[in-house]
């Protein structure tokens, strides 16, 4: 299998080692312990609940189900009692609709979903969404709308720190393989690509082992971040330019990463919904971990189990390094797309000395999207929108390459993130003035 | 346990460990095979006027701080770095307030008024060196003789003219270039000839521009398109005429462009960020320095060429953007 590549990234530390050889371990449910559940743990319409207050529910049972098309089932970690269903901490919007539930007893059955219909409902019903970050509910990427030929089961794993997928990988390699051989039959789908950077080389020849008897594809990638990005990973795999502003069924591929296929499989063959995850707790911890935790856990409970904080935390960041999304609350949730903890110290962080633009351009070797970032940013300061629209900002996939070069510390991704929105609400607000 | 106070700010989380003070830095470090193979040759005139410019220009760049109320910006290195450049630009025995308006028109009429460190569109250590040349053109071309510091320090001044100015004096005068009134290669390479501090001693800048290559602060796309250009067009003109001009290598190693095609076109604020742009500038620079030595009637020409490059930065940068990933060419 040919290599293509693409241009620009950047090479981070990776920091790998922290957790790479630890198998995961299981976090026990105890009595008492409140589990939260934001309502949007997803991309689209959240869920709607489908529970009372002082309901006892069991694990696996539906709590609120999707609110749309776009959107994904919930279910409760946990056997448990609702104890209310008003706002939680999210990441995101900082407070958002969503459920408590207290756990009463440790129980490691599940209510299982019904396995009537087709396969895309059966994902549906489980709630499963993309496991490696950006939570696309996964039965609409499994309904793809044009002729698709290939699959491409995304290993990449480029976000520094983190590890979940590596072990997910060594320790579940079955389920991975059979989930995306399930996908692959069950779309009818001619070429199915497992892609893992080089950095596993475990991974690798674990896989390699399988490759003929399932007949996949594997793709050892280079490593550099984003390796991993859908559309970086389509162009590496297959040579094939995603267009601007389209999804990759646009050239016939569906991308889905390793613990979603893991979870498709568990949820066709098991009828278990989603309702836990492996997520990699490192940093300042005093051990760091990768866990098995029931979705909805609060982020402080993942840190005890590692032993608790390593000197005094400064910053915890959901997610990896890279895209990750710093919390303001250690009551922040486990939710279905979080696949590591960081927590950082205060002598941790990076120097952050803010310098005026040079001009040095190494923002513009470092996008992926071959974007240039150094001038954009001199648009979003100006909030000159119509210009950046010019520049496709629209088309930054937000890895944040360019303000990790950035030797002036500029904040480039997080303008362009911001930036984004009210473009979106510009190109709103003209269709309906031309409507 | 009380919630803590977390930082919030936007991802990334981690950041690449070098930064703007580091790069300038880098750069000054780059510097220091120059500025001591000037010393070797000047003594105390080179010490003289590296002391000098570095301290007026990074007086000049405070007192702007001081009287427009914004915070020090010496830690960024830049100042220091453009009163280095300034000196090299310029002739060892230049008199001190030559170096005092020198100072002042770099940092302040051509970079703080601008808005300071990356506003400026001129590089500031030439538009300092080619408003001198133009006001004060004796004191600007005083060059005098080289002299290495071990035959003891140099303080009366032997006047004589650098290589180019002896070209264009006797192409001027006798309508064709005298080869044999020009210095060695091996002279011109180690900078055992007359002209700007920095400017002569081609190896010496060449390890710098090296140096700064390896630590990936400079790429070499403005560099080699610079060179390249001007050894393609200087080869050509003296392929077809020998007398109109000197060959092309004695050209790319005289005067300042080494320093100017390693330290001064790639200065980041005044060249274009898209490396394509980069080369267009590159070849623009080598071009218009070619011409100006050529048929101009200045004996060097990179100072204006780089000027005038420096120009045309915006409208290469915004028309040379590459196509965005899968962006459709309308």
């Amino acid at each position: 299998m040919p290599f293509f590549g693409f241009k620009g990234g950047v090479h981070p530390d990776y920091n790998k080692s922290l957790t790479m050889e630890k198998p995961v371990e299981t976090l026990p449910v105890k009595p008492g312990d409140k589990y939260y559940l934001p309502l949007s743990q997803h991309i689209g319409a959240p869920a709607k609940p489908v529970v009372s207050k002082n309901q006892q529910v069991k694990t696996g049972e539906l709590i609120a189900e999707a609110g749309g098309f776009i959107s994904a089932c919930l279910h409760s970690p946990v056997n448990g009692k609702v104890v209310s269903i008003s706002h939680v901490v999210h990441p995101m919007a900082g407070r958002m609709e969503g459920i408590v539930i207290e756990a009463d007893e440790t129980n490691d059955e599940f209510v299982p979903i019904s396995d009537e219909g087709t396969f895309q409902q059966i994902v549906q019903r489980a709630g499963i969404t993309g496991m490696g970050g950006a939570t696309f509910p996964t039965h609409v990427k499994l309904s793809p709308p044009k002729e698709v030929d290939s699959l491409l089961i995304n290993g990449a794993e480029c976000e520094p720190y983190l590890t979940c997928d590596h072990r997910m990988m060594l320790e579940e390699t079955m389920k991975i393989i059979k989930g995306a051989v399930l996908i692959k039959e069950k779309l009818r789908i001619k070429n199915l690509i497992i892609a893992i950077e080089k950095n596993k080389p475990d991974a690798i020849k674990l896989f390699r082992k399988y490759e003929k008897e399932y007949g996949f594809e594997l793709v050892p990638l280079y490593v550099k971040y984003p390796q991993g990005g859908e559309k970086q990973l389509i162009k590496a795999c297959l040579n094939r330019v995603v267009p601007e502003g389209k999804l990759p069924v646009e050239v016939g591929v569906i991308v889905h990463n390793v613990g979603t296929a893991a979870a498709v499989y568990e949820a066709y063959t098991e009828r278990k919904p989603l309702y836990e995850r492996i997520v990699t707790v490192t940093g300042a911890v005093v051990n760091p971990k990768n866990l098995r935790v029931r979705v909805g856990t609060p982020i402080l409970t993942l840190v005890e189990a590692c032993g608790g904080f390593v000197g005094i935390p400064k910053k915890m960041v959901m997610g990896g390094p890279m895209m990750g999304m710093a919390v303001t609350s250690v009551e922040t949730p486990v939710m279905k797309g979080t696949s590591g903890i960081v927590v950082y110290r205060e002598e941790d962080m990076p120097n952050l000395t803010k310098y005026p633009c040079i001009r040095c351009g190494r923002c513009v070797d470092a996008c992926p999207m071959l974007l240039v970032p150094s001038i954009m940013d001199r648009f979003v300061k100006k909030e000159m929108y119509e210009a950046l629209e010019e520049h496709h900002v629209l088309n930054c996939i937000e890895c944040g390459c360019c303000s990790y070069v950035c030797p002036s510390r500029r904040t480039l991704v997080g303008g362009f993130k911001t930036s984004k929105r009210h473009i979106m609400q510009m190109i709103k607000e003209r269709g309906a003035k031309n409507a | 346990m009380p919630d803590r106070k977390f930082l919030v700010t936007f991802s990334p989380h981690d950041r690449n460990p070098e930064t703007t003070d580091k790069v300038m830095l880098t750069v000054i470090i780059a510097m220091l095979p120059i500025i001591a193979n000037s010393v070797w040759y000047y003594g105390f005139y080179a010490i003289k006027g590296y002391v000098l410019t570095s301290l007026f220009c990074i007086g000049f760049e405070l007192l702007f701080n001081k009287i427009s109320g914004r915070p020090c910006s010496l830690k960024d290195n830049s100042a220091l770095l453009t009163g280095l450049l300034l000196a090299m630009n310029m002739p060892a025995a230049a008199p001190w307030w030559i170096m005092l308006v020198g100072s002042f028109v770099a940092i302040i009429i051509s970079k703080q008024v601008y808005g300071g460190l990356g506003q400026n569109p001129f590089n500031p250590a030439l538009v300092a060196r080619i408003f001198l040349l133009i006001a004060w053109p004796v004191e600007m071309t005083a060059w005098i003789q080289p002299t290495p510091i071990i035959r003891g320090f140099l303080f009366d001044t032997v006047s004589s003219a650098t290589p180019l100015g002896t070209m264009k004096s006797d192409l001027l005068a006798k309508g064709h270039v005298v080869t044999a009134n020009l210095a060695s290669y091996t002279d011109q390479l180690i900078g055992n000839v007359s002209g700007c501090m920095g400017g002569d001693g081609a190896i010496f800048v060449l390890i710098g521009g090296l140096f700064m290559m390896n630590r990936k602060v400079i790429s070499w796309h403005i560099p080699v398109s610079f060179i390249g250009s001007l050894f393609l067009f200087t080869g050509i003109v003296w392929a077809v005429n020998p007398a109109r001009t000197v060959d092309p290598f004695m050209h790319i190693i005289s005067g300042g462009v080494m320093l100017a095609a390693f330290f001064m076109a790639t200065d980041y604020v005044t060249s274009p960020v898209i490396k394509r742009a980069q080369i267009v500038f590159g070849i623009g620079c080598g071009l218009i320095t070619g011409i100006i030595r050529i048929y101009g009637s200045y004996p060097e020409g990179t100072g204006f060429a780089i000027l005038i490059m420096n120009a045309f930065v915006p409208l290469l940068d915004k028309y040379m953007r590459p196509l965005s990933f899968g962006e459709v060419k309308k």
